[in-house]
């Protein structure tokens, strides 16, 4: 089973999230508000995958992603976000994600994101 | 404001709601709003906008509208605090959803929320808001784009 942490300036877009997600494959482990508090809960509860936002007060997504892969080069970081420009998905690439998943999305979008990105754990 | 500019906002209109369940988002003809007044519904979710493009995006609509849109996406915790949330929510995804078109320089702040009709909003000088009705289920609501022109 992988940790999941859910990272989301939004209350009704973790609890979107987190109610989305049916697979058996996830257990969530940790929410946070902002970049910041994702390194803080990320230290204390070790997760496999992420959806982060990018769009953030006290610490944006890219930074935070930069921080967490620093972290744990391992980690599975989907990308969940309103910014739609290419640039932004390939700098959020290049700092280490490995999905990225535009907003708004449905239940099932979420839902085959995450199964997508940990697939390979499966094989 | 180009009519190509301003469709691209109706675009991310009309994909965020049919996003949820209810499909049934009707945009209505935009219209140049009242010099000095400020168009806003009971919540409105302002987006800063920098880059060569400045001024701000707003959504803004009625309590009523945010609670059954809550409930349609099935959050059934319908406070105040997750009706600001969403306010705000709505409105980033709109003004984050432009940048496709718009690229990377449309830069955006995270949403400031406002409740009731403000006496004066802030908007940028030698610009007026172009502003897009939006009718959900039996509800008004609007996005409204205040750009200075280039």
């Amino acid at each position: 089973m992988q940790k999941l942490m859910i990272v989301d300036d939004s209350n009704v877009i973790r609890s979107k999230i987190r109610r989305s997600v049916q697979s058996e494959r996830f257990k969530l482990v940790a929410s946070a508000s902002n970049g910041a508090e994702a390194i803080t809960h990320f230290k204390a509860t070790k997760p496999d995958v992420v959806t982060m936002d990018l769009t953030m007060p006290n610490m944006d997504g890219i930074a935070c992603i930069e921080q967490l892969i620093r972290l744990n080069p391992d980690v599975l970081i989907l990308v969940v976000s309103a910014l739609s420009d290419k640039a932004t998905g390939i700098e959020a690439l290049e700092k280490g994600a490995r999905g990225f998943l535009l907003k708004p999305f449905t239940e099932q979008d979420i839902n085959a994101a995450l199964l997508e990105l940990t697939d390979f754990l499966y094989v | 404001m180009s009519e190509d500019k301003i469709q691209i906002f109706i675009d991310g209109v009309v994909r965020y709601f049919n996003h949820t369940p209810d499909k049934s988002v009707q945009v209505g003809t935009p219209y140049l709003a009242e010099k000095g007044k400020p168009m806003a519904l009971d919540m409105t979710g302002l987006i800063g906008v920098s880059g060569p493009d400045k001024g701000c995006v707003y959504f803004s609509a009625p309590r009523v509208l945010l609670k059954h849109l809550l409930l349609s996406i099935g959050e059934p915790d319908t406070s105040e605090a997750n009706l600001v949330d969403l306010v705000g929510e709505v409105a980033n995804t709109i003004a984050g959803n432009a940048r496709a078109s718009l690229g990377k320089e449309f830069m955006i702040s995270v949403p400031v929320v406002i409740e009731g009709t403000p006496s004066t909003l802030h908007l940028p000088k030698n610009s007026r808001a172009y502003v897009i009705p939006i009718n959900w289920k039996s509800y008004t609501a609007a996005v409204a784009i205040c750009l200075e022109e280039n």
